[in-house]
């Protein structure tokens, strides 16, 4: 943007000396100038919202789809004070130079208002400095990696245009600590623990915390495997957690997802898994595994058949009717996230980062996830989703028949836990030993 | 009980792994050809086996043989789309041909596996298994299919020993590979012999990506894995040595089966790899290499 006092010093050198190279710089302002006349027009211009996915992956996908859902949502509404809300979408190849690149040109090129960006916490983190350098406010629907805050804790005044539209890990593991303590132990007498967690960025504060609170839920945890995410065979893998005998897996897996789940199933490994399964949070798990996650306990944030708050089934509803499959967990919160931006920008009452900014740390919006608000600068995660029962607290599903069916917290669930056969839970060991 | 563990793991990864090299060494051996677009193949009979058995509910066993059709397909497709264009063009020196197969399957492997994470997704998908349960040997729980996983592989290796020793197009295809030039002044035709070894490749490549994708799942992000591991094991074995990459195919399935259980899963493919640089280090014509 070139300011009002710049465009004047240009027009006082030009006066000066009249060369080429200034004629063209003084051209610039004159158009510079004439740009006001046209600002008395943006009552009408469209809010335009970058959106930077992987379009190739599930949970990437679901970030474009939901964006183009919740944009035309809110057009048919009328928009924003009467402006249109309008998505530009660029695929980023699950690459951080190619978002970074599409975060460049979204701001440069396309003047979008936001940008709403991957569900990888290492291109999430890559792209949060350009939100600082570029003025832009920056969402992601989907990482979970616990510096994404952090960074905006360390230096406020720079990071404060990024904000975490999905739990961080640390809220994810508390989740699942508060699910493990009132099912497994309490319910099935389980003790024991062993933690399968992929090496990923995510993962480090996720298994930090996990280490926390798993033992002060009830379980014991005897061993932490790390992974690698392109680990193919996990046959020794599990072959090393069954000789050491605990009672469930607590998994934190998201890129690997299919290939542990298969050979789970067909080497027919008698502990549970339950935890963190990114991939079996989606409605095709079922079929891209053939039905091998039959059993699986995982955590989700939406499923398109519980009422989390009145927006989330007709919202899971009119998404499979447009995209032919119910929504990963991003296409639901990206769903907010729109909403969340539009009215942003709707009560800031014009374009200005800082100003939107100002409004969004404001926001408490029910959501389809549940009711949704940012922790403050002051707070451990500022610009976090505020976690817990009144906020947004997700919740537990088990693959049961080819379905999702919701097991914790107990005021929405629709049913109970049931193993496959080969499952030896710790009342069944005890008997047999 | 480790070591038998080991033992039953290692030798249904190692025999993959060998079908899915042997093709490939097949194909150089005869044709000269570095088919880099060897995992594209694999993936594309993987993917379209999981599809007609599962979303299109034809069933496990119509939907593997499927799939082994259409990595036929996709193996000719290759042949007669980039391969023979190349090798016949005019326009392309003759001492160039090789490099211009290699960049050209290489791109063409790019393309498949676009393709495939376009309309598929690139997140992993695992191919209905042909029969469930689990067998014991000897205390090792051990899943049916991998059992029948590795049965399938040697039949289609023992066949493809019978097709080339005791039948007369296998013979020619012997002869080619040990000298094109004599086998076209007998009055052969060289290019009815590449059609026979694509065709072989193919239904190679394509039984060996089906069984890979039940047993370890797929995704169109493998493709150049898949590829690598071909090709490291050939090298391994001797270019154009089918017995050597059978050995080759052995000796990294095994090497990366102990690594994994007994160092670190993480570790699983980095004894092979420096082995591999070793070798090409001592032994740049490979383990059992004619030249």
């Amino acid at each position: 943007m070139i300011m009002p006092g710049q465009i004047l010093r240009q027009e006082e050198t030009m006066k000066k000396t009249a060369s080429a190279r200034q004629m063209a710089l003084g051209a610039v302002g004159a158009c510079a100038l004439a740009l006001p006349a046209f600002g008395a027009a943006q009552a009408a211009d469209p809010i335009r919202i970058g959106v930077i996915a992987e379009n190739s992956a599930i949970s990437g996908i679901a970030i474009t789809n939901g964006a183009m859902l919740a944009a035309d949502e809110i057009n048919a509404a009328g928009g924003i004070n009467g402006r249109k809300v309008e998505i530009v979408d660029y695929d980023d190849h699950n690459s951080a130079t190619d978002a970074v690149r599409a975060f460049q040109r979204a701001v440069n090129q396309d003047h979008v208002v936001a940008v709403i960006g991957s569900y990888m916490s290492e291109v999430a983190l890559a792209l949060e400095p350009w939100a600082a350098r570029l003025h832009t406010p920056y969402i992601t629907p989907g990482a979970a990696s616990n510096e994404i805050t952090r960074h905006v804790k360390d230096d406020y005044a720079h990071n404060k245009y990024t904000f975490h539209g999905y739990l961080t890990s640390t809220a994810i593991a508390d989740a699942n600590c508060d699910f493990s303590h009132d099912f497994l132990v309490e319910k099935l007498g389980m003790k024991t623990t062993v933690m399968l967690s992929e090496d990923a960025a995510w993962t480090k504060p996720l298994d930090e915390e996990s280490k926390r609170c798993l033992p002060k839920a009830g379980l014991a945890i005897l061993d932490s495997v790390r992974v690698s995410p392109d680990t193919t065979d996990f046959t020794p893998i599990f072959n090393k957690i069954e000789g050491q005998r605990p009672d469930v897996i607590t998994t934190g897996i998201s890129h690997v997802g299919v290939q542990p789940t298969v050979q789970w199933h067909s080497e027919q490994v008698p502990v549970p898994m339950s935890g963190i399964s990114s991939q079996a949070t989606t409605t095709s798990f079922w079929r891209d595994t053939n039905g091998a996650t039959e059993g699986v306990i995982a955590q989700v944030v939406a499923t398109p058949d519980v009422a989390i708050t009145p927006k989330t089934i007709p919202y899971a509803t009119a998404y499979f009717k447009r995209f032919g499959v119910t929504p990963a967990y991003t296409g639901y919160t990206t769903d907010d996230d729109v909403h969340i931006i539009a009215e942003a920008v709707g009560r800031a009452g014009s374009n200005d980062a800082d100003k939107i900014v100002a409004e969004m740390e404001k926001t408490d919006y029910v959501g389809t996830i549940g009711r949704i608000a940012f922790y403050g600068q002051d707070s451990e995660f500022p610009h976090g989703l505020k976690y817990g029962a009144d906020f947004v607290s997700g919740l537990m599903i088990q693959w049961q028949d080819g379905k999702q069916i919701t097991v914790w917290p107990a005021r929405i669930a629709n049913g109970t836990l049931k193993f496959p056969s080969f499952i030896k839970l710790p009342t069944q060991h005890a008997s047999a030993q | 009980m480790r070591g038998l563990q080991i033992l039953v793991d290692g030798f249904a990864i190692s025999t993959l792994y060998a079908l899915g090299a042997i093709g490939f060494s097949l194909i150089f051996g005869v044709s000269g050809v570095l088919n880099l677009a060897h995992g594209g193949i694999m993936v594309a009979a993987a993917v379209a086996a999981w599809y007609i058995a599962g979303p299109l509910g034809a069933g496990q066993y119509v939907g593997a043989l499927a799939g082994v059709g259409c990595g036929i397909i996709a193996a000719f497709a290759t042949y007669g789309l980039v391969v023979r264009p190349i090798q016949r063009s005019r326009a392309i020196p003759r001492d160039e041909t090789e490099i211009f197969v290699l960049t050209a399957t290489l791109l063409w492997g790019i393309m498949i596996q676009e393709a495939i994470a376009y309309f598929f997704t690139d997140s992993p998908i695992t191919v209905r298994p042909l029969i469930n349960g689990v067998v014991d040997i000897f205390g090792v729980r051990t899943p049916a299919n991998e059992i029948l996983t590795a049965a399938i592989c040697w039949v289609s290796i023992g066949l493809l020993w019978l097709l080339v020793n005791r039948t007369r197009a296998g013979k020619t295809l012997l002869a080619a590979s040990i000298n094109p030039r004599g086998l076209t002044l007998l009055g052969f035709e060289l290019s009815s012999v590449y059609l026979l070894v694509w065709a072989i490749y193919g239904v190679l490549a394509a039984i060996a990506g089906v069984l890979l994708a039940m047993f370890l799942g797929t995704s169109s992000n493998n493709i150049g894995v898949l590829t690598a591991s071909a090709f490291s094991i050939v090298v391994l074995g001797g270019l154009g040595s089918v017995s050597g990459s059978l050995i080759a195919a052995y000796i990294i399935g095994y090497l990366e089966t102990v690594t994994a259980y007994l160092i670190s899963p993480t570790l699983r493919t980095i004894p092979s790899l420096l082995l591999l640089v070793l070798v090409v280090y001592l032994r740049p014509q490979g383990l059992f290499g004619r030249r």
